[in-house]
């Protein structure tokens, strides 16, 4: 479904991606784990059309996406949900998920009991301004905002950060759902332990490079992993 | 976007207010042709009229889209010479369409560079977009004062002033300008473009995310507030007779920044409510003499400590909401209540 295919990113003078290479298949969970400053996010980014790769190709559903604009990105069903819960604060809960569907033309009503229904705290606070809701209900508005788009792959950026460990658990429940369901999800995580136990497959990104794959539970028993991710 | 249930259909709404306006217009004018207002008067409400325009316009870009440019009165100024230079050259036409001739043409050369000046300008934030901009202010009011001399050709007179500008402007005029840029902004920010604009302001990465094609609908916003302050400039060059590079310094920027920070940023009403004071204030403290400056500063500062998000802060006010508010109180109506922001 999306193919990475040997892209180089910089930052002015600093080559932050170096020639990575990997792919996300229809219907999977695709972790990427590392630690801070790997690359996490500007894969995802890079991904999405808000960053350009200089040399290399992403490849979606069959067709070339490396030079597509960002909102045409989105328009072709890859969502992105970007790190630390950016959600239009001083809108209403419900005001952000119709802003999610902005590439649709209209609201449907349908995509927005699907997400009510996934996210019934969503639905009860659907009137509320969305800067006064708690940190796991503005992941959970992201993601719902996110969905509105109709994604076939949804890109999620660090879901986990900065919510209490049963939200966390929470969030992780629901993106196994909403696989379940169909919605193919790459998933970028610095929680390596919650993200291997939900992931079909994983990559673990150092400086830029993709250093390890495997299965998410290969990669969980992997000794490298646990010594540097999951203090084992 | 969703379609809700209103108490007052919307073009009933438009009605309203259109037949509102039409009565300020028509009492406000048989005011001023029977003298019940004096000519003095009359020259300030024109002035409240084109200060409306100017608050409204930089409001779009400062308010809605969150940007703060500052050279507004570089955008008013190329639209008032633009303008001027037609209206002398075109003192043929009849007047129905010579006039609204200027003002299209004072607004799309301000456009024009709008567009120039906002593709790179928009690529920076915060204070770098605010300096490139009153760089630009600077830059416009250097070339009107210097480039006859340097060109070789009498086009704006320099620091000799642009004189013998047809006086077109009138108070019907400006007015009906002022509720057309109103109408054309409101509208335009309830419609999904709005709703684009208000989510680049909030988050500019989320807005992206969501689809929304940012540079587009940024600079989409830029060029039309120096469009509409084109149009004011146009309206000025008229309504003044004369023109003069200094009328445009780096000071008229900033007035009109006041005008949209004082009456609360993203708030119209707001900014036309400050526009009307700040503009008929100096002329009210003309009984303090000496110190009307002072007693003005001393209000900016007042408004600054005890309402810091401006008069109104980023609340619209609307009649016909109030009106549907009161029609939904009555007991034999059973109207859902009205959604938070809805007539945003």
């Amino acid at each position: 479904m999306l193919q990475v295919n040997d892209i180089n990113v910089y930052y002015g003078p600093i080559h932050a991606i170096k020639g990575l290479s990997f792919e996300v298949r229809p219907g999977e969970i695709v972790a990427l784990i590392g630690a801070n400053g790997a690359g996490k996010s500007t894969v995802l980014k890079t991904i999405s059309g808000l960053i350009r790769p200089k040399t290399g190709s992403i490849v979606f559903d069959g067709r070339d996406i490396t030079k597509t604009e960002a909102h045409k990105i989105v328009q072709a069903g890859l969502a992105h949900v970007p790190e630390g819960r950016r959600i239009f604060l001083q809108m209403t809960v419900m005001e952000n998920l119709e802003m999610g569907a902005f590439t649709q033309k209209s609201v449907s009503e349908e995509d927005l009991e699907a997400v009510f229904t996934r996210f019934p705290r969503l639905k009860e606070r659907r009137r509320q301004i969305a800067g006064t809701l708690s940190g796991g209900e503005q992941q959970m508005l992201a993601m719902g905002r996110a969905l509105m788009s109709r994604p076939k792959l949804m890109m999620l950026d660090e879901p986990s950060m900065g919510l209490a460990p049963l939200l966390v658990a929470q969030i992780f429940e629901i993106i196994a759902e909403l696989n379940k369901s169909g919605t193919t999800i790459l998933l970028v995580e610095q929680n390596a332990g919650m993200a291997l136990e939900v992931a079909h497959r994983a990559y673990v990104l150092e400086t830029g490079r993709i250093t390890l794959s495997g299965t998410g539970a290969e990669l969980a028993e992997s000794d490298e992993i646990k010594k540097a991710y999951l203090g084992g | 976007m969703i379609k809700q249930a209103r108490d007052i259909p919307t073009p009933v709404k438009y009605l309203i207010n259109l037949a509102l306006f039409i009565i300020f217009l028509v009492v406000v004018n048989s005011m001023i042709a029977s003298k019940t207002i004096s000519g003095y008067y009359t020259k300030v409400i024109m002035l409240i009229g084109i200060n409306i325009i100017l608050a409204v316009s930089l409001n779009l870009a400062t308010g809605y889209l969150g940007q703060l440019p500052l050279g507004h009165a570089g955008f008013m100024a190329v639209g008032a010479y633009s303008s001027a230079i037609f209206m002398k050259a075109a003192s043929a036409l009849p007047m129905f369409i010579a006039l609204p001739l200027g003002l299209m043409i004072g607004g799309t050369v301000a456009g024009i560079f709008g567009f120039i000046i906002g593709i790179p300008a928009l690529r920076l934030r915060g204070d770098y977009l605010a300096i490139i901009t009153l760089g630009f202010g600077e830059i416009i009011r250097v070339i009107l004062l210097n480039i006859d001399s340097v060109l070789g050709f009498n086009l704006t007179y320099g620091a000799a002033s642009l004189k013998n500008i047809p006086k077109t402007t009138t108070f019907l005029g400006t007015f009906i300008c002022v509720f057309i840029v109103c109408y054309v902004i409101h509208t335009m920010m309830k419609s999904r473009h709005g709703r684009a604009i208000l989510s680049i302001r909030e988050n500019e990465i989320a807005a992206e995310s969501c689809g929304i094609k940012t540079t587009y609908y940024k600079t989409m916003a830029f060029v039309m507030s120096a469009f509409f302050a084109g149009v004011a400039g146009s309206l000025y060059a008229g309504y003044l007779g004369i023109l003069n590079p200094s009328n445009f310094g780096f000071m008229k920027s900033i007035e009109i920044l006041v005008m949209v920070v004082l009456g609360g940023m993203g708030s119209m009403i707001g900014s036309v409510i400050s526009a009307t004071v700040l503009t008929a204030l100096p002329e009210l403290l003309r009984a303090f003499a000496d110190y009307r400056m002072v007693a003005y500063s001393l209000l900016l500062i007042a408004v600054m400590i005890f309402k810091p998000s401006g008069l109104m802060g980023t609340y619209d006010f609307s009649l016909s909401r109030l009106l549907g508010k009161g029609l939904s109180r009555l007991p034999a109506r059973n109207a859902s209540p009205a959604r938070k922001g809805d007539d945003r």
